[in-house]
């Protein structure tokens, strides 16, 4: 398979902060990467430097083969790009913003127009085509920011954190568009602060945490990383937790980890079906009955927190450095 | 071996072919201006200072001063509306920057810099769209100047290529705004140094009083005052007199200004990050 997009030993710092310090990634020919990592861990820097908006201090990128640095005019005519920041023009229609587009593109004037109403059919704009985007809602003013960057079809998409902000029933629809593009053969490098995004839409993830890739995998292989399967259970009085965790003990491959204040117990298990049969009947036989029982699998938020040391959202305090004008 | 056979599909370019074209820089700049235009004509109310802010300097210079400076409102009018027709549309061009600066933080900049077209035709379009606001401010003023009475001196051809120069001026001034616009971190910041920068520019000027009745200190700055030779080029034209002078005084200016700023804009644009 051939790699659409390469980066090696990307540099790039602010003054003192080094937002980008030596990332190196791959993405195959239509493929999803899922670039993860927290506000600040240099997700935008990466995606600037890689659709020509950021020239990088350091390191080197091609994008379908073009070197991004030498060319970038022609890295342009490849890409199609939507950042965090839904870049439509508030008094222009999604019509006209489209059309636009498309005339920028060279497309003729009547097939700007035609590109433009497909492209309002295809991400359910239709009927809000002539308004004003200003009148939009967050989730119809991605959609149309999205629809910006396929007016030319391109193969290669940068989508910066698509569904920040969004409201879950939109971010819904926003996965299903991007899955469809996926499909259609589209190359795809997506960042996110969403670990279920990343989960859901990715063929491999990359974290990164102060402009480092500190992992890399297949959603499962990261998930695999950071050990199997937990079962955990509620109970609804205090006293039944030393019966409980006595049964668990048995059971898990570790000591049970007890939440007081939730009535939690959780323990780590090898083969998560046959532990939880065997901790239902034990259950039952003690006159046990849990609030909640069920096997846990781990999170990518699990997967950050075991190989970052803190939660994902921990930098979110940290200085801004992917705003519109890092 | 299947790497070296796909190689070739990826690197060629969509069908849509983007090719670098002839005029492609002035197609983008116009589909560009366009947008602009549109934004314009939907937010009438950012039309204020080409609409209703002239007629009100109009009235108050022509009521204030009238007497005093000239004896004679009528003549008053004769020697100031040419002139405040300079400082209006010279004022009204710090909104591209405005405008600019706006944009950027939006992002809306970031989409056309990921696109295949010229660096420079967002700003060029930005300086093309925000003329027909030069355009609003000269009708609003020649018609206004009409109901108080004011007659063209000369001829319709020579109003005109009043209008022309001092658009034409505007637009190169427009530049110095546009780097404002792409240094400043705020749109409010662009608007308060664009007036620091455009008030003793315009007001430093012969516009409402002759430049006899001014301090020394001030007449040698009125004197070198590019503006100023913008208005008397502008009365010239309009009310008649000799024009050769100030006009080719502004004509250096204005190309002066626009080989220096258009250039640095665009390079600040490109580095820009």
């Amino acid at each position: 398979m051939t790699d659409t997009i390469v980066a090696r030993g990307l540099v790039k710092a602010y003054g003192d902060v080094r937002a980008l310090d030596g990332l190196d990634l791959t993405v195959p020919e239509g493929t999803v990467l899922g670039l993860l990592g927290p506000n600040g861990a240099g997700k935008t820097t990466t995606v600037r430097i890689l659709t020509t908006l950021l020239r990088p201090d350091a390191g080197s990128c091609t994008v379908a083969g073009v070197d991004v640095l030498r060319d970038p005019q022609r890295v342009r005519q490849l890409i199609g790009l939507s950042g965090q920041y839904a870049a439509v023009d508030e008094h222009l229609t999604g019509f006209e913003n489209l059309e636009m587009i498309g005339r920028l593109y060279h497309l003729g004037r009547r097939r700007a127009r035609e590109r433009a109403r497909e492209l309002l059919e295809r991400f359910n704009l239709s009927d809000a085509a002539d308004r004003p985007a200003k009148t939009y809602s967050g989730g119809m003013r991605r959609r149309l920011d999205l629809a910006g960057a396929l007016v030319a079809q391109p193969k290669v998409l940068f989508l910066d954190e698509p569904t920040t902000g969004l409201d879950p029933r939109s971010r819904l629809a926003m996965w299903e568009v991007i899955t469809e593009l996926v499909r259609e053969g589209t190359t795809l490098l997506l960042t996110t602060q969403y670990l279920e995004e990343a989960d859901q839409l990715a063929h491999d993830i990359v974290v990164i945490d102060h402009g480092r890739a500190i992992a890399h995998g297949t959603p499962d292989e990261l998930k695999r990383q950071i050990g199997g399967e937990r079962l955990e259970l509620t109970v609804g009085a205090q006293e039944e937790i030393t019966t409980v965790t006595a049964i668990l003990e048995a059971i898990g491959t570790d000591r049970p980890t007890v939440d007081e204040e939730t009535l939690r117990v959780t323990v780590p298990v090898t083969n998560g079906p046959t532990a939880l049969i065997e901790a239902v009947r034990k259950l039952d036989g003690a006159g046990i009955a849990p609030t909640d029982i069920g096997i846990r699998r781990p999170t990518l938020d699990d997967v950050f927190l075991q190989l970052t040391g803190h939660q994902a959202e921990d930098h979110s305090t940290a200085p801004q450095r992917e705003g519109a004008r890092a | 071996m299947t790497a070296v056979l796909d190689a070739p599909r990826t690197t060629i370019p969509p069908t849509t072919g983007i090719r670098s074209r002839p005029f492609g820089l002035v197609r983008h700049s116009l589909a560009l201006a366009r947008r602009s235009l549109i934004k314009t004509l939907r937010t009438p109310e950012q039309l204020i200072d080409v609409t209703l802010q002239p007629i009100i300097f109009t009235a108050l210079f022509l009521y204030l001063l009238g007497g005093a400076v000239a004896g004679d409102r009528q003549e008053y009018l004769r020697f100031l509306l040419p002139a405040l027709m300079v400082q209006t549309v010279l004022l009204a061009a710090t909104t591209t920057g405005v405008t600019l600066n706006a944009d950027i933080s939006k992002g809306i900049f970031d989409r056309f810099r990921s696109l295949p077209i010229g660096r420079s035709a967002p700003l060029i379009g930005l300086l093309l769209g925000d003329m027909i606001r030069s355009v609003i401010a000269i009708v609003v003023l020649l018609g206004f100047g009409h109901v108080l009475g004011f007659r063209i001196g000369t001829d319709l051809l020579s109003t005109l290529a009043a209008c022309l120069l001092v658009m034409g001026f505007s637009v190169a001034m427009g530049w110095v705004f546009v780097v404002l616009g792409l240094l400043m971190r705020e749109p409010s910041a662009v608007q308060g140094v664009g007036f620091l920068l455009s008030f003793p520019l315009t007001f430093g000027t012969n516009m409402i009083t002759p430049t006899e009745t001014m301090p020394g200190w001030l007449q040698a700055w009125v004197e070198v005052n590019p503006v100023t030779s913008l208005m008397e080029a502008s009365r010239g034209l309009i009310n008649g007199g000799p024009v050769a002078d100030p006009v080719i005084e502004s004509l250096l200016w204005g190309v002066g200004i626009l080989v220096v700023f258009a250039p640095l804009a665009v390079w600040i644009y490109r580095r820009r990050t």
